[in-house]
């Protein structure tokens, strides 16, 4: 059991909210769901769409093809045609001018349905997205009750007006399809009783949670797609969690925010995109030189410029790695799963204050927007961790003398203490400073704090983690990747192997600084190299080459916005890569 | 405690004094403008370590290194959001920010309009002397139409900014100006400022002796007069923005305007806790992390 289906129509007609309730009723019952949106930079108009895939086993990214597509519109039920697997089917409105005979000739079968008029003799026309999901529920098979209890979640503060003319569409257009298209499509979708009921979480979310777990209590951001639910989450819950939320005027402002609330003591953090990314790059190297820890977020997308507002690239690797000027230390981890996207949340605070440095967590608009289900399991408080390194509280500082900021230290990392406390008045700058923090031009200091602050660089590698290999020791193929290609790379490995040539996945989650080391299985392999990246120039290849010595074979590499599939990788990887390898 | 308070107990002048040799050049307006916020700070009852002053860069924006003080020197243009973040992380903290023209009014200008609306209790020292000094005198954004410097050299052309007209319409809850040749008088006006609550803005004419010839120490004092002495009441705000506007053969100091607000971080729900800082990293609770997981399923 592993079908897809597609809600798709125009930007304005609720595709968003029918994807996300539908994943929430397959989550409920028992099902691992994946729901991806996909959606154009406006407003209203232009197509938009919804991916939700389930199964009985986990899911870890979208699929390629769907089994079942629910439009809203004539242009969606067309969109995604070459897309749809033989014998799945297109739900669309019955008025609509949908060219019946092109998707009976690719294998698919048209389901033309009453969608509107069910929608208008509910209540509301308003509804048609809830009538087209009660319709894809009912030609998989799947029970009503569950999307029947997440309308009513939904819309029971609107009063029970609204949620009875909301379940009456549900109910009808998932009557009808059931009995005229169910019992014929080969794609069933069930309950499983028993299942652990699990979260539905997206990388943004949980890379949240797992901040505000591990102490972050100050974020300031400026709205920026596909970063901007991170301040939302947190800004919703802020009295709740005791957490100051700031929109700032500008991304400029908002890092500066964050490493003012670093440094008078509190764990802070920023949440960014692309371009806002490139704005905060010079107070990155101030909290560099200051030896401020602050986590900046930047969950990618399509570049350079405005590039693909609400679409996904990888593309941002190596402004991250340097992302200001002067020479100065810092750490970039790049989370593939939202289990992931959680541990970064906390473990980036862990690191920033462990080295007094700024950490940039690398997401992506995939990883961060897309929709999964984990189990209450994968969360769990008692896993995560609150270091402070050599930060000094005041009971410590009551009793100690000369206090110096910058005190030399062979570690390259000066115990660190709040202001506010009558033993630790300071203050630093970002001219070069001495061991107290006052600006110097002196030749000596200059060189001994340089190479106080990049020693941290040798002590962090060691809290660096090495790669996650996936799959059989003894591959004849070796998928490198990093980030959010985790997924769509492992299942790619396993339908590889499958078919013949036994392949594995290299994966890394922390991208700087980067480990010349290799696990043994792949320093002793004689198995081909490949990079799969979600950008044009092979980023991550490059760095990695030039840490590990490793020369890759080939690479995948896809820009256009849109998330590599498993299918991508295969295909491929068939056609080009290993032909010329 | 007993060390805090016997610190508490000598508070002078000389609390804040540090054996930094500030690298102003000799007769800077910016001596005067440090003297008046060490006396204003003593007068206030605020030690050095429950102050943050926070600067930009610029000759100016040396200020921290040349007092026992908690300070941060951050980057051109960005001690206001930089401040922000100490006061909404620690709102117990006096949080000062001393920077330059340029800094405050050219590439902080953003942040400046956003710190008068914001209204965070942030008191903002702008060392004003209408002329970008550490880089050797080009022309500011106070700079006065005419005026002939590397960058401007057949005059400037644009309109000078009007800072304190700018601070009043953009929100701020105190607009004052003070002259780095008066500095008893700046210390009053300092201390009022950081007493009122909100963001408040004490511009300061600050002459540079290297660079800007025009508006020197005699140049501002035959102009300048106490706004005091004409009756003026700083809550009438139509007046105050006449004052405000008033440039050129009369320069008004003194506290132009002030309204009550409520600062910004008084009305954020993620500090009703109290302040963050003060807080462990687990004070979250396993409770409310299990209720924020279950909305999630």
């Amino acid at each position: 059991m592993d079908v897809s289906i597609e809600v798709g129509g125009d930007a304005g007609q609720g595709v968003e909210s029918a994807g996300t309730g539908l994943s929430l009723a397959l989550a409920r019952g028992g099902l691992h769901v994946f729901g991806m949106a996909d959606y154009r930079s406006r407003i209203r108009g232009g197509r938009n769409f919804y991916q939700v895939r389930a199964s009985d086993r986990p899911v870890r990214c979208h699929s390629d093809p769907v089994h079942l597509v629910a439009a809203f519109t004539q242009d969606a039920a067309h969109a995604h045609v070459e897309n749809i697997a033989p014998g799945g089917g297109v739900v669309y409105d019955e008025q609509l001018p949908v060219d019946e005979t092109a998707l009976i000739r690719k294998g698919i079968r048209p389901m033309p349905m009453p969608l509107n008029r069910v929608a208008e003799e509910a209540g509301s026309k308003a509804t048609l997205n809830v009538a087209a999901v009660g319709a894809a529920l009912g030609v998989v098979g799947y029970p009503l009750h569950h999307f029947e209890r997440v309308i009513f979640e939904k819309f029971g503060r609107r009063g029970e007006h609204v949620v009875d003319i909301n379940l009456k569409a549900a109910r009808a257009s998932h009557d009808h399809a059931s009995s005229k298209y169910g019992p014929d499509f080969p794609f069933r979708l069930h309950e499983i009783t028993g299942a652990a009921s699990r979260m539905l979480i997206n990388g943004n979310q949980a890379l949240a949670l797992g901040a505000v777990a591990g102490g972050c209590r100050f974020i300031s951001a400026y709205p920026m797609t596909p970063a901007t639910t991170i301040l939302e989450w947190t800004a919703a819950r802020a009295g709740e969690l005791g957490i100051v939320t700031v929109h700032a005027e500008d991304e400029i402002a908002a890092v500066c925010m964050a490493a003012g609330a670093s440094f008078a003591g509190a764990r802070a953090m920023t949440a960014t995109s692309g371009g806002g990314f490139c704005l905060m790059t010079e107070a990155i190297g101030m909290a560099a030189m200051t030896e401020v820890p602050i986590v900046v977020v930047d969950v990618q997308r399509g570049g350079p410029s405005t590039g693909l507002p609400t679409r996904t690239e990888q593309a941002d690797l190596l402004l991250a790695i340097h992302p200001s000027h002067g020479d100065f230390p810092h750490i970039v981890l790049a989370p593939g799963t939202v289990e992931e996207c959680f541990e970064a949340g906390w473990r980036s605070f862990n690191l920033a204050e462990e080295y007094q440095c700024p950490v940039v967590v690398l997401s992506d608009a995939y990883l961060g927007g897309s929709l999964r289900t984990v189990g209450p399991a994968a969360f769990d408080w008692d896993s995560v961790v609150r270091d402070r390194g050599s930060f000094l509280p005041p009971e410590i500082l009551d009793s100690r003398e000369d206090y110096q900021r910058f005190a030399w230290e062979d570690s390259g990392v000066s115990p660190r203490a709040a202001i506010g406390h009558p033993r630790t008045v300071h203050a630093p700058s970002t001219d070069e400073h001495d061991e107290a923090g006052h600006i110097t031009e002196d030749v000596g200091v200059r060189r001994r704090m340089m190479e106080k602050r990049m020693r941290k660089m040798d002590t962090a590698l060691r809290d660096m983690r090495g790669p996650t290999l996936y799959g059989p020791a003894d591959a004849e193929l070796t998928l490198v990747c990093w980030g959010s290609v985790a997924g769509p790379a492992c299942e790619a490995a396993v339908t590889l192997s499958a078919r013949g040539t036994p392949t594995n996945v290299l994966h890394f989650s922390d991208v700087w600084p980067l480990s010349p080391d290799l696990p043994d299985e792949v320093t002793g392999s004689d198995a081909r190299f490949v990079a799969v990246e979600q950008n044009y120039s092979g980023q991550f290849a490059g760095v990695f080459e030039g840490t590990t010595g490793l020369e890759l074979d080939g690479a995948v590499l896809k820009y256009d916005g849109r998330q590599v599939s498993p299918r991508d990788i295969v295909e491929e990887l068939e056609r080009e890569v290993m032909q010329v390898v | 405690m007993s060390e805090a308070s016997a610190v508490m107990d000598r508070l002078s002048v000389k609390s804040y004094a540090n054996e930094q040799k500030p690298t102003w050049c000799p007769g800077c307006g910016d001596y005067g403008i440090m003297a008046a916020l060490k006396q204003a700070l003593v007068s206030l009852g605020i030690h050095p370590h429950q102050v943050a002053i926070v600067s930009g860069i610029g000759c100016g924006s040396k200020l921290p290194d040349y007092m026992h003080a908690n300070g941060y020197m951050g980057i051109h243009g960005r001690p206001l959001p930089i401040a922000a973040g100490i006061k909404l992380a620690n709102p117990d903290l006096t949080v000062i920010v001393t920077d330059g023209d340029g800094d405050a009014y050219g590439i902080g200008g953003n942040h400046f309009i956003h710190a008068a609306r914001r209204n965070i209790d942030i008191t903002h020292i702008v060392e004003n002397n209408q002329i970008y000094a550490l880089t050797k005198g080009q022309y500011s954004p106070t700079s006065d139409q005419g005026f002939r410097t590397t960058t401007s050299p057949w005059g400037v052309i644009e309109e000078p900014m009007k800072p304190l007209e700018l601070a009043i319409v953009a929100g701020a809850a105190f607009v004052a100006r003070g002259a780095a040749s008066e500095p008893k008088h700046l210390s009053e006006l300092i201390t009022e400022a950081v007493r009122h609550p909100g963001y408040s803005l004490v511009d300061v004419l600050q002459p540079c002796v290297s660079f800007n010839k025009v508006n020197t120490y005699e140049w501002y004092s035959e102009r300048t007069y106490r706004v005091a002495e004409t009756g003026h009441d700083p809550h009438n705000r139509e007046a105050a923005l006449a004052f405000a506007r008033e440039w050129g053969d009369r320069i008004p100091v003194g506290v132009i305007f002030k309204r009550q607000v409520t600062p910004f971080e008084r009305s954020l729900p993620g500090l009703v806790k109290g302040p963050v800082t003060a807080r462990s990293l687990d004070d979250l609770g396993r409770d409310t992390f299990e209720a924020l997981k279950k909305r999630h399923s």
